[in-house]
């Protein structure tokens, strides 16, 4: 991944800022920047999400591309955040942890890295609340 | 607008083809279908190929260009274009042709699919594949694409109570087919063993609830039905042909374990083609996974949410059922060739219209639909096709 592609998205992925439509009050994460509801009459600005959720449903990866091949199995899932949108991110926890509802929230976290020397890439994770 | 015909189908065999490349398997097929429209090439007015990722499979891109010039076409001059939504590229190659010919541009026209995926290892293809969903929300985060499809399993699930052995039944019915159909990639039959012990990809989708990586090319003939009788004696009328999107995330859908899409082209394909759900004889729909089958079956409308693996179980969608689903032996045993599929679904229809589907033949089949799904749902086409 080139390093601008990377960069343009890192306040979204390190803070979970994604965006509002003024007039209408709907939340985006991934952020949108054309509301699809108010189209041209909408209003964007940026909205920084608390982090805190609901597993909606969830997998265990255990076949991944070369990038990810070394972190098998892991844990992905839907997250339904407290404010609305729904992502998919990583759980940091086992397959055997892992539950439709269960509650958890946000940390900052190493995702891949392009080869031996190559950009490290962080983001949102997101770990089970005890 | 005109009504449409196909008057010529051509599939090469589906499978590992090591020894045929992406430009020869997309003559094999089109010389077949070339062939069985009793067609010469220089008749042809213009082509259409779906294709999702030469680009990624083997660094190719200007697919259209290169298929013409290998069909010998180059020097005419013909228009050829190559169409992309990923997995749905077939279907919607094939509504093109449709809407091409319908439109009185063109009279004869081919749609034509194809891919070569064994070129590449498979740490490069999981990854072409997964960007048939969102690289940057899904892909970025390690997220595959049969682990997409498992989480939509999981909230079925969840929802419906679906048992591991219903789920299993739908690659058991789709091999028992695919071992009748002399191009399927798996021509063998297998147990609800071979399914429930096989290495787990994606919880919970094991190997068997996954369609192969493969090599493959489908292509069809379409003219304006007036014009179809000079050249077969047993033209398909094209009914239908219908194609609809959704948002690229599952995260995004309303419902995670329904595909709106699939809602949308198919109430749009019985309203264009005037026919009912009871209508179908036969049905070819996108099982990538196991549970994609169980979700076209009920968002076509065949039965109502949740019911669709109790009757797969059942037998109501085998070859001697009420709806027979995936003849052809599906993705799941005949093989998914991603760009390749939606064209290959058309030619399985048109061969049960016929009457030439051989050990797999529906008797008395007058009506057939295909159900081409792009990603996770984003992109649907659906054909609705009738004996003349």
């Amino acid at each position: 991944m080139s390093v601008a592609r990377f960069w343009r998205k890192q306040p979204q992925r390190y803070n979970l800022i994604g965006t509002k439509c003024e007039k209408c009050g709907r939340l985006f994460f991934p952020p949108r920047t054309l509301c699809p509801d108010c189209r041209r009459d909408g209003n964007i600005v940026e909205h920084k999400f608390i982090g805190d959720g609901t597993v909606v449903t969830y997998t265990v990866i255990r076949t991944a591309s070369d990038q990810f091949k070394r972190l098998t199995p892991y844990v992905l899932a839907i997250i339904e955040l407290d404010e609305g949108p729904r992502l998919t991110a990583p759980v940091v926890c086992t397959p055997e942890e892992i539950k439709i509802g269960m509650k958890v929230k946000k940390v900052f976290r190493k995702i891949a890295q392009d080869g031996e020397s190559g950009p490290i890439y962080y983001g949102t994770k997101f770990v089970p609340v005890k | 607008m005109r009504e449409v015909a196909v008057i010529g189908i051509g599939c090469t065999e589906f499978g590992e083809r090591w020894e045929t490349s992406f430009r020869n398997l997309f003559v094999e097929a089109g010389v077949k279908a070339i062939e069985d429209a009793g067609l010469t090439g220089d008749k042809i007015d213009e082509m259409f190929v779906g294709n999702m990722s030469a680009g990624r499979f083997i660094d190719q891109e200007h697919v259209g260009a290169l298929i013409a010039d290998y069909a010998g076409l180059a020097t005419n001059h013909i228009p050829s274009t190559r169409v992309e939504a990923a997995c749905a590229s077939g279907g919607l190659s094939f509504r093109q042709a449709v809407t091409t010919v319908a439109s009185g541009m063109q009279d004869i026209v081919v749609a034509a699919g194809v891919e070569k995926m064994t070129d590449a290892g498979s740490s490069l293809s999981t990854d072409a594949l997964a960007g048939a969903a969102d690289r940057e929300w899904e892909g970025f985060i390690g997220a595959t694409f049969p682990g997409l499809y498992a989480m939509i399993a999981n909230d079925y699930i969840h929802k419906y109570g679906l048992t591991r052995e219903q789920l299993a039944q739908v690659a058991v019915k789709n091999h028992y087919n695919g071992a009748r159909n002399p191009i399927a990639q798996f021509r063998k039959e297998i147990t609800l063993d071979t399914v429930m012990n096989s290495t787990m990809v994606a919880d919970p989708l094991r190997l068997f609830d996954c369609s192969p990586i493969t090599d493959g090319a489908a292509a069809v003939i379409l003219c304006p039905l007036e014009r179809a009788h000079e050249f077969t004696d047993t033209p398909i009328k094209v009914l239908a042909s219908t194609q609809a999107s959704d948002t690229i995330s599952i995260q995004d859908r309303r419902d995670i374990s329904t595909l709106d899409a699939t809602i949308a082209a198919g109430n749009r394909a019985f309203k264009q083609a005037r026919v009912e759900r009871k209508d179908i004889d036969l049905v070819e729909v996108h099982d990538c996974f196991t549970i994609a089958e169980i979700c076209a079956i009920e968002d076509l409308g065949f039965c109502k949410k949740g019911e669709a693996g109790r009757l797969t179980a059942e037998g109501y969608t085998a070859l001697n059922g009420t709806l027979p689903v995936n003849t052809s032996g599906g993705l799941k045993a005949c093989g998914h060739p991603v760009g390749a599929t939606g064209i290959k679904q058309v030619c399985e229809i048109t061969e049960q219209l016929r009457g030439d589907a051989g050990k797999r033949q529906i008797d008395g089949a007058k009506i057939g639909m295909t159900h081409n799904v792009g990603g996770t749902g984003a992109t649907v086409v659906c054909n609705i096709l009738e004996v003349c």
